[in-house]
């Protein structure tokens, strides 16, 4: 068993550190660099804790979507070039759902506080 | 670094033997300054020192001073769009001078420095900007009418792009990536099923006229700044790439900017002789700028792990799925 801290306490320290001591403590364009270098870390932490089940959730609506099992690489090749010759649009049962869950899923993750994620999330799908 | 600070002293002096021919009662020039030095541009800043006093400058050269950038016009075109539009009563900085092989600073041009604000971020929120933001929008459609009525036979190197080759440009820049995503496939298909033809009458089209390249006082519009992505096209473009939503740094239901509305920047456009907006086509070159806005995003994976392995540029890879979000509200509309 490794020991204390966990990776999430150490990413959270790093993180304090940046916004605490580095940005007060120097130029404007470090300062800058280093505003975004932890916000790189608060997404990373928020990837460790959501990925693994919005993954598994997205990889599950595909192989409904397609009828077929495989990676999720795959998955969404497939579903990409079905969207690219118009065999399946946006109207296709499952097609919007799916795509607005996915999207949302990485949001979460990248930019919890985009403008556009927040209004999506107050406005749910249309029922078609 | 040893190098950087010699080039720092070199460009110091090159610029004080230059200072006589910037204004015959300079002669010598102080403060400079690197403000930025992305891939793309070199920007400096320096005081030019006369006799009765100093004037801010800025100087903008190729990185190094010589290497070009395979991206944008290049510094001379940039240089002579600026003063187009000057001529056609845009706000630009005056070009005091283009760099000539014996002035030994590279390509480049030095124009004068204009204050103001120009982070998108501030520009929606500053108090002290409120009163810019009731009317920015209807300026922003005056401007662009004034840079569409500039003859674009004036600048024969620009690329002439048409709605059906910007998308194939994209869509080629796309598929380049290693990731599929659905999401931009299906925007691509949408917006080639109703993509607009030619336009009538190609246009001069400024090509990243958005929030955050607008130098703004609290009277208004400063300066539009960088011409480099210009190029002869539909002049929709340029009021769909406004609107696009990353640029309106979290104000989402101000669809201008982040500052203004539709309707205004429309009126602001045909009241300046701008074509009447063909409201539909607005729309899908707001769309079309979102997806290029994403393609643009989603490239700067392959950047990060090739030629800029920056935290900067990690995170821009990850504003990829911004853009699904507007791309899948845009297409529920």
């Amino acid at each position: 068993m490794q020991d204390q801290p966990s990776p999430r306490e150490i990413l959270c320290a790093i993180a304090a550190f940046l916004r605490n001591t580095v940005i007060l403590n120097s130029d404007p364009h470090t300062a800058f660099q280093a505003r975004v270098a932890a916000n790189a870390v608060d997404l990373v932490l928020r990837q460790l804790e959501l990925s693994t089940t919005g993954e598994a959730a997205e990889l599950m609506r595909l192989q409904a979507l397609l009828g077929h099992t495989g990676t999720l690489a795959e998955l969404n090749t497939a579903l990409a070039e079905a969207l690219a010759s118009g065999a399946k649009g946006i109207s296709t049962p499952g097609v919007s759902e799916h795509l607005r869950a996915t999207t949302l899923e990485k949001l979460q993750v990248d930019q919890p506080n985009y403008s556009g994620y927040r209004a999506a999330l107050e406005r749910p799908l249309k029922d078609t | 670094m040893n190098s950087a600070s010699h080039s720092e002293d070199a460009v110091r002096s090159a610029l004080a033997a230059l200072a006589p021919r910037l204004r015959p009662a300079a002669r010598t020039i102080s403060g400079l300054m690197r403000l930025s030095g992305g891939a793309t541009q070199e920007i400096w800043r320096f005081d030019l020192d006369t006799t009765e006093g100093s004037q801010p400058l800025i100087m903008r050269r190729a990185p190094g001073g010589d290497r070009r950038s395979e991206a944008g016009v290049g510094l001379n075109v940039e240089a002579q769009l600026i003063a187009a539009a000057r001529a056609s009563g845009v706000s630009v900085p005056e070009v005091l001078h283009v760099l000539a092989p014996e002035d030994g600073l590279g390509h480049g041009f030095i124009m004068e420095f204009v204050a103001g604000e120009t982070l998108g971020g501030r520009i929606v929120k500053a108090a002290s900007l409120a009163g810019a933001r009731q009317t920015l929008a209807y300026s922003c459609g005056q401007i662009l009418a004034r840079i569409h009525s500039i003859d674009p036979g004036r600048f024969p190197s620009l690329a002439h792009q048409t709605p059906a080759d910007l998308i194939e440009q994209w869509h080629a820049a796309y598929r380049r990536g290693s990731v599929r995503r659905p999401v931009f496939d299906l925007a691509f298909h949408e917006l080639s099923a109703t993509r607009p033809p030619p336009p009538v009458k190609a246009r001069l089209v400024h090509g990243d006229f958005r929030n955050g390249n607008l130098m703004i006082g609290p009277e208004g519009v400063r300066a539009v700044l960088d011409w480099e992505l210009a190029h002869i096209g539909d002049p929709m473009e340029d009021l769909g790439w406004l609107c696009v939503n990353s640029w309106r740094f979290g104000r989402i239901e101000k669809p201008v900017g982040g500052f203004g509305e539709y309707a205004d920047l429309y009126a602001g456009y045909e009241a300046a002789g701008g074509a009447p907006v063909n409201r539909e086509m607005a729309t899908w070159w707001e769309m079309f700028g979102t997806l290029r806005w994403g393609v643009m995003c989603a490239g700067s994976l392959a950047a990060f792990r090739s030629v800029d392995a920056t935290v900067e540029r990690a995170m821009i890879a990850r504003r990829t799925s911004e853009t699904e979000i507007d791309l899948l509200r845009l297409m529920a509309n």
